[in-house]
Order: structure tokens, then sequence, then C-alpha cells
């Protein structure tokens, strides 16, 4: 029982992930019916905001402390971060150490314009075109734009720590009534579904509430209808790419303390969410949320020794293997609208 | 795409039909057209010569980094040319996708490893191992993979090929090699050969006695030329693979083909059930990806996992669009145009740069160096993701389409005061 | 009993009731048309004979066979060949190879993998396909884009390629929609020639009651899913229940 618990746990985390990035590739299809490959690169680039960020607030001048020597004998030189020199030793400490979190807010501008130059200058000219050009065109692009960060940052992972406060594990055994120490749970992994959970809530709100969500969702439905009432269509669709990329770069933002990013790590989230959409059926946002949550969790169960022990390599292939049934079982994915890129 | 590579089409409307049905009966040799066949030997004669050609400078002058007629590289030419054309059968005559193709490519290299630890070390039975046995494995993925369409099959075809590497790199280890790769010992029993050479290493590949890391090295002037047994073999199977793809692009069965890619619809209301055409295409694709693997197990008798890797099927992609897909040089064109850049770019740094750009006042040179430096050299990636865009961007058709417009552009400035209807027959004729 | 016989045909999408106990025979050698306002349930009619969608209850038999549960190539093999609203041609193939193909399933409609010889070089198919574009006065067009074509020439060119199939029933999903006057003239033209040519059996939806008038012989008019009435053109013209439910449609509008 606490082994299942734990497993569940476990899957969360990549399961919000696969959801976020879902949730984002399902909103580009639904709404400019493209296929984005390159949707994973701009969950790299937002955790490439976060690496950034964190370095950008430690850049330091170097003083020389006379009161402290070295081993040698010699006057110390200590980094002092801009920072600290700014804000004070406590709260400049502070920023450095929430640098991730406050990623989020420097994040937030910088995935929004990246969305808007990557429709107006690239996605715009390829609504017209078949779907395999769009994916290639995009498989284009995601290379280049993994291309650039492997140039600025390299690539090894560079590991990138969440704040003091949330490291460390939280016991979720004894709150269920186990016995200590049965199901730790790192706090950030909590953080991370938590905020997940904010994000797809918003999102889902944002289109259910809003009149210019209400737009984009009867233009999801029929496009050329919408386009007639004389509503200008594309330019609330080019938001939507500047939403759809957000989500995905803030999803990358949170996902930092989880797994050092590196540049290949949106390339290998995008096959696995292009399976999530497919199962959970393309153009179908809550079949996205659903299939990233129970395909992570699938993973996770996977994992488990006695699995392994049972099916060895089971945990490998298993998102695959279920991507493969449901296609043919149920051809329009668990929640799939008919007719969506079926041609 | 595909209509440069349909010689009857023409926008214009033919005068008389009579003329056009004594055409259809055209003489043919070896089953070819005299355009094909003058295709053919063009690519033929442009092999053989290969080692010549690709070694245009001096051996110790500046230009020979530039040089490619060396044995490995040029291997690697022809065998990722076969496997493109194989790709080309599948996604340019019938516009389907697939993300998979590495995966042949890899069971393919297995086979052939097993071969020579089993049987023995002559590349016969590698290469026709991993024919059948990519084979094989492309009917089980095509029957799935072609039960949908679109992008579904992409995905699915892809979803095949990472279970094949996940499964290699892991559970499958005892067959595959897992991290370290398949490799020969001297413990493999080769029962048609032996387990160790007379020289005691383990033996090497070989065509009835030719080994293929042979190699003759001429000496002219300031020139090295490098004749390779290895090369010439792939040579002439990659050869006979263009000649076979030649017959599949003008055969009914490539009609089907491009029907299904045209209208499934109508296929279907004709009567035809596209399923099998579609399959037949898929195995036959499957089979040049896993001849590709053979023949590179044969030049060098290891393989690895991760030659199935999605980046690996994402790459014969590529070639193909760049070189131009539906097009029957397209697709070596493509192959042989990044592997070569692959190769010269990776091997310029930042000191090759210095080189060429002290021409230029300080300031000016080192500006230069610093654009260009992240673009060659390990940067290799970012320059042929960059030209992957732009191709598809502007030029759908591929090289071959760009090859076209330029002679379309040049035939117009020399026959400016010709009437548009020859020209325009002209340019369907360039198709070719 | 005639060559086409719709017996109880129900369908419902979801909670809509798109047909509801059709009946229907269609008299072999006869062009019959079948009309009705818009959401009558023609096309979803059509869709059912020819194994695109599959009825919930009742029957579809063609020369005493059911093509339910068959595929649609596999109904066209039994002998009905459908024309399309939107021409449905092999766009990127020009005009003498989408004939081919047709005359390609007529000869032998099960796979073949002829990957080995040349396109062009099979007499038999090639001179089938000349002489069908010859009946279609297509001729001069045989190496034409088929897609670069007009509307009127494209469906000239899939009739034609139903035709090359020699089928017993032709069925048309409003031959005419989208066409200038000119092009559904000549379309007429084209139907009645066929008609004489050879001992066909036609079975139109159509829209257009100049076309309607033209060509058929006995007509059955559909609304709100079920058969209104069945009967001769002379006789449809003046009955008050198709007027009543043409004029409903078109206060509906």
């Amino acid at each position: 029982m606490d082994a299942i618990i734990l497993q569940i746990l476990n899957g969360l985390d990549k399961g919000s992930a696969y959801a976020l990035i879902a949730l984002g590739l399902t909103l580009i299809f639904g709404t400019l019916g493209v296929v984005n490959f390159a949707h994973g690169a701009l969950f790299m680039i937002g955790a490439f905001c976060a690496v950034t960020l964190s370095n950008v607030f430690q850049i330091s001048r170097t003083v020389i402390d006379e009161t402290r020597t070295d081993f040698l004998g010699n006057p110390l030189k200590v980094e002092i971060p801009y920072v600290v020199d700014w804000f004070g030793e406590s709260a400049g400490a502070a920023i450095i150490d929430w640098a991730v979190p406050l990623a989020i807010l420097f994040a937030i501008p910088i995935m929004i314009t990246v969305g808007f130059i990557m429709e107006r200058g690239l996605i715009k000219h390829f609504y017209k075109r078949p779907h395999a050009d769009q994916i290639l065109v995009t498989f284009g692009l995601a290379i280049v734009l993994q291309e650039v960060i492997k140039y600025f940052y390299g690539a090894n992972p560079i590991p990138t720590p969440a704040p003091e406060a949330f490291r460390g594990s939280f016991d979720f055994g004894t709150m269920l009534g186990f016995e200590a120490n049965q199901i730790l749970y790192p706090y950030w992994r909590l953080v991370y579904f938590f905020f997940a959970a904010i994000i797809i809530a918003g999102v889902f709100a944002f289109l259910q509430f809003t009149t210019f969500g209400m737009v984009v969702r009867a233009g999801m439905a029929d496009r050329e209808t919408v386009g007639l009432l004389g509503i200008d269509i594309d330019r609330r669709f080019t938001i939507m790419f500047g939403l759809a990329a957000a989500v995905a770069g803030l999803a990358g933002v949170m996902y930092v303390p989880i797994s050092p990013p590196n540049y290949h790590m949106g390339m290998d989230f995008l096959v696995l969410s292009f399976v999530v959409v497919v199962v959970g059926g393309m153009g179908s946002l809550p079949g996205a949320v659903l299939a990233g949550f129970l395909l992570g969790i699938l993973e996770s169960f996977a994992s488990m020794r006695e699995v392994i022990a049972f099916i060895p390599g089971i945990n490998q292939v298993i998102i695959y293997l279920v991507a493969v049934v449901i296609l043919l079982t149920l051809p329009r994915g668990l929640m799939g609208r008919k007719g969506v890129m079926e041609d | 795409m595909t209509d440069q590579t349909i010689q009857t089409i023409s926008r214009d409307p033919a005068p008389t039909a009579p003329a056009h049905r004594a055409k259809a009966r055209e003489s043919t040799v070896l089953g070819l057209t005299r355009k094909d066949l003058t295709l053919l030997i063009v690519v033929a004669i442009l092999t053989v010569f290969a080692p010549f050609i690709l070694n245009p400078f001096p051996a110790d002058s500046a230009l020979a980094q530039f040089n490619a007629g060396y044995p490995d590289l040029m291997q690697r030419f022809v065998i990722f040319g076969i496997f493109a054309i194989g790709f080309n059968i599948l996604f340019g005559l019938t516009g389907y996708l697939s993300f998979g193709h590495a995966a042949f490519l890899g069971v393919g290299s297995f086979a052939g490893v097993w071969m020579f630890k089993l049987l023995g070390m002559n590349v016969l039975y590698a290469i026709v191992a991993s024919v059948a046995f990519a084979g094989l494995f492309s009917v089980v993925v095509g029957f799935v993979s072609l039960r949908r369409s679109g992008i579904y099959f992409s995905i699915l075809t892809l979803a095949f090929a990472q279970m094949s590497f996940a499964l290699a790199y892991s559970v499958l280890t005892p067959i595959t090699g897992g991290e370290t790769g398949l490799q020969l010992a001297k413990t493999d029993p080769r029962i048609f050969g032996q387990s160790i050479a007379d020289d005691g290493n383990i033996p090497v590949p070989s065509f009835f006695g030719l080994e293929m890391r042979d190699s003759t090295t001429l000496y002219m002037g300031g020139w090295e030329f490098t004749l390779n047994v290895g090369y010439y073999l792939c040579a002439v199977v990659m050869l006979v693979a263009f000649y076979v793809a030649i017959r599949i692009f003008r055969s009914p069965f490539a009609m089907m083909l491009r029907a299904v890619k045209s209208n499934q619809q109508r296929m279907n209301y004709t009567g035809l059930n596209p399923k099998p055409y579609m399959l037949a295409a898929f195995v036959i694709s499957g089979m040049y990806a896993g001849l590709a693997g053979g023949l590179m197990v044969s030049m060098d008798p290891l393989a690895g996992a991760e030659r199935m890797q999605w980046t690996a099927s994402g790459e014969v992609v590529l070639m193909t669009i760049l070189g131009g897909a539906g097009t029957l040089i397209g697709p070596v064109l493509g192959a042989g145009f990044i592997k070569y850049f692959e190769n010269i770019f990776s091997k310029i740094n930042q000191a090759t740069l210095e080189g060429w750009f002290s021409v230029f006042p300080d300031g000016l040179s080192d500006l230069l160096v610093t654009l260009v430096y992240p673009f060659v050299g390990k940067g290799w990636h970012l320059t042929l993701g960059i030209l992957f865009m732009l191709v598809v961007i502007f030029l759908p058709g591929g090289l071959v389409q760009g090859g076209q417009k330029l002679a379309t552009v040049f035939r117009r400035d020399k026959n400016a005061n010709a009437v548009e209807g020859p020209a325009a027959d002209q340019r369907s004729q360039a198709g070719e | 009993m005639g060559i086409l016989e719709v017996r109880d045909v129900s369908k419902n999408f979801g909670g809509l009731k798109a047909l509801s106990d059709v009946n229907l025979s269609v008299a072999e050698g006869t062009v019959h048309a079948i009309i009705g306002p818009n959401g009558a349930g023609k096309s979803t009619l059509l869709n059912c004979l020819v194994g695109k969608l599959i009825p919930d209850t009742g029957s579809v038999s063609f020369e005493g066979q059911s093509v339910l549960g068959r595929k649609p190539h596999e109904i066209n093999q039994m002998g009905i060949s459908r024309v399309f609203q939107t021409p449905e041609i092999f766009g990127d193939l020009s005009v003498l190879e989408n004939m081919m193909i047709p005359c390609f399933a007529k000869r032998d409609g099960a796979f073949e993998l002829n990957a080995y010889g040349r396109m062009m070089a099979d007499g038999e198919i090639v001179e089938r396909a000349e002489h069908m574009l010859e009946d279609m006065n297509m001729a001069d067009k045989r190496k034409m884009h088929a897609a670069s074509m007009s509307r009127g020439d494209k469906r000239r060119l899939e009739i034609g390629m139903c035709l090359a199939q020699e089928p017993r029933l032709l069925l048309l999903d409003e031959p005419t929609a989208g066409m200038a006057r000119a092009d559904t003239n000549n379309t007429i033209d084209l139907l009645k020639q066929i008609k004489e040519d050879r001992p066909i059996t036609i079975a139109i939806i159509e829209h257009d009651m100049h076309v309607v008038f033209s060509l058929a012989e006995r007509i059955t008019v559909l609304a709100q899913g079920t058969p209104l009435v069945e009967d001769t053109p002379a006789n449809i013209k003046g009955h008050p229940k198709v007027r009543e439910a043409y004029l409903g449609e078109q206060s509906g509008h």
C-alpha cells in the first residue's frame, strides 16, 4: 500500500510536466492546427531562464577581506554578489536562494515574446502547408534552439537548487498513518505538482470564463465561422501561441530543481509529450492533462523493482506501449474530438 | 513535390493524342527510358570516380581539408544514400512521414553483426540477414502503424523506434550489447569461417576473400587517391539499389502509391484497398534501411543502440527533404551533402577560421571569427538546423527543385524570345 | 425487386435521428433521384450505401447481396461507383494516370505488387484508359495535371473514372453543386449520353431541380430522415407534401 502511494506521488511531478507541455501542444493544435515539434524547446528555454537568472544573481565583485586570510596567510579574496550589495546581506541572500521561483516573473515576458516571434515569424506561414511540412520546419527550429542553448550553456546539465526552505523531504507516511520514513516525498516535487495544478486550472478558467477564451474555444471548434463573425481570430491565436509558450516555459522553470537542465531535455520531453497528446486525444485539453498524469504515474509504477523483475525493461517502454495500444483501440485517444488531424 | 518525377505530366494540353500514344511505348534499356538510363549512368560514373572527384586538392595543400575522397567518408556517402533512397520510396511516393526508420537500420546492423559472429566474416551473410530482418521487423511495425495516417502515423513510428531503442539499450543487452554496443570477439563460433584469424586477431569482414579495409593509394603529383574495396562494394550495392528505386518509381506500383498520396478516398471508391500498397512501400523502404545497416557493419563490424534513436531517424528525413523528396536523385544528393558538410564543418576550428580571416584587419578578423565560429566545428548541428528550416520554408522541393529553378532562370535568359509553350515543356523535362 | 434495396434503415448521431426507417428500391436501368431539403438525410443515406457509414438498423442490398459490413472498396467491387459532391480525383496525377487506375481496378482489384514493370508498358490498361478518355472527350487533356483542370473537367474526369470500372450502379452526390450553368448543362448532357450508351442504373442526389427534372425517371423525396413520397417527376412536381417540405425549409432559413 505504502509503495503504491509512493509510486503515485513519484509519478505526479513527471506527470505534471507532461501535462503542462501537452496542454500547450494541444492549445496550438486546437487553435492553429499546427503540429509544433519545437514545443519541447520552449520547455527547455524556460528551464534555462531559471539557470540564467540564478547565474545573474550570482554575478559578483571581488573584494579583499583584510580580516581573513587563506591558508598561505594572504588576505582572502571574497566574492560579493551585487544583489547583496544592493539589497543588504539577508535580503540579497534570500534573492539568490529564491532564484528559481523568481525566474517565473522573469520567464513570463520572455516566453511570451519568444512565442509571439515564433508564431508571427514562422508558424504563421505554415497554416496552409501540409502537416508534414509543419513537423519538419518546427523540427528544424527545435534543433536550432537547442544548439543555441548548447553554444551558450555547454552540453552538461547545470544543477540549480530549489530554495533552502523546500529542500529536504516531506514524510507523507506519518500523515496517512504509516510508519515514519515509509513515504518520503521531496518538498519541491510537491510544490511542482501544486504549481502545475494552478497553471492548468488557470488556463481552463481563462478559456472558460473570459470572452477571449470563449472566442478561442469557438475558434477551436470552427475557425471559419468565427472568422466570418468579424472577429480577428488570427490575433487571438497569436496570443494563444504566446500563452502556450509561457505554459511550457513555466513548466521548464520550475522543473529545474527536479532535474538539472541540459540542452536536449526539450527533445526528450517532446517525444513523450507528443505521445501524451495522442493518448489523450488530439485537440482535447482535458484529455491532454488526464493522459499526462496517467502516463506519468504509469511510468512510475513500471519503474518499481517488483514490476521490472516481472517484465524486464517495461519501465523504458510503458508509455510507448500504452500509446500503441490506445491508438489501435481508441483511434481518437481517450478524449479526442472527431476529425482532428485525420486527413 | 512529386510532379517533377512524373514525366508524363505537363500543364500544357498535348496537341494531338496519337503522337503521344506512340510515345507511350517508347523503347527502353534495362527497363529504363533514355532519360532514366542517362541519370543512372551519370550516377554510376560519379560513384566509380568519386575517389578522384572528391579529392580535388593536393594532399599537402591548405585546402586538403576540403577533400572528401577518403574511404570512411565515401562509404558513409553511399550507405546513407541507400538509406535515404529507401526512405524516399515511402515518404516521396506516399507522403507518409516515418519518424522511426532508424530502427530498421539498427535492426539491420545488429543482424549483420550477429551473422559475423555466428556464420563468418563474409559480408554477404551480413547483407542478406540485415535486409531480411529489417524486412520482417518493418512488416510488424508497418502493419500496426499504417492503421492510422497523418500525424498519428508519424507518432506511432516514433513510438516504435523509441521502444526499440529503449529495449536495445537495456533489456536486450544480451542481443544488442547494450551500452557498449555489439562487438565481435575471438570466442565467436563463426561456423563457416575462423573464430580467430591466422594473425591471432579477430578476422575482418571480407567479400569472398576480398577484405573490406583493403586499399590502394595512387600518388599522382601532389595528389593522393585511395581506392578502397569496402567503398566499391558499397558503391555497387548503392547503384543496384538506385536502379531498383528507378524501376519502382516508374512502375504501376508507384502510380498506386502516388494515387494513395493524392486521394485516399478516391482510391477506396475505385475498389482498391490502399493498405497492402502502403505496407509494401513501408517494407521495401524498411529493407533499404536494413541494407544500409548491413553495409555499415560490413565496413566497421560493431553496432550500437544509439543508431536507432529518433534523432537518427530525423537525420534521414533531413537528407531526403534537403535533396528533394519524391525525386530520384534528391535523396542521394541530400545524403552526400549532409555527410560532406558534417565532416568538413566539424573539422573547422577556431585556428582554421583565424587563418582564413587573417587577410582582414585585426578587429574585423576577430569579429568574423566570433560570428562564424558558432556555426562550425561543434556547431555543425546549428548550421544544419538553419539550413533545414530554410529548405522547408523556401524550397520544399529541396536541392533538386533549387537546381531546376536555377536552370529555368538560365533558360529563360537564353530563350528570351521563345514562346512560353516550349519553355514550360523544358521546365517539366528538367525535372528528371 | 430493384437492383438496390434499402430496407428499414435508421441511423442516429448521438441523439439526432438522421435516418429513420428508410425504404427505397431503385429499379434496374432507371435514373432515380433522391431529393429533399438540407438536413433531410440524403448524404447520410448515400454514405450508408457505400460503406462509409454503417446503419444502426435495417439492411441494404445490391443485386441481392448485402453491402452492410463491407468496406468501401469491397462495395465498389460489387459494382457500385460513386461520384462525389466535390470531384474526388487524383489531383497530383496526370489525367491519363487518373484514368488508368480504375482501369487497373476493373481488371484485377486485388493487390498486385508490380514494382518492376513499366507503368506505361501495360498496353491493355493504357489502351483502355485512352479509349475511356476519348469517350469522355478528354483525349486532348491526357497529359494535364488533373488538379489544374476546371471544375467541369474534373467532374467529367471523375464520372469517366467511375464508368471505366463498368459499374452496374452509379451514385452521384449533387454532381452539379457549385457549377456554372454551362457546366451544369454539359454534365446533364453527359449523363444523358451515358444512360443512352449503357445499361446502367443511376441514383442521383440533387438539390438543383433543373437537373433532377431533366434526368430522373423516378424521384424519392426525403424529409427529416424519412421518405415522404416516391413517384414520377410529373407527379412529384405538383405534390403538396413536397411543396410543404421545401417551403418549410425556406421559411426556416
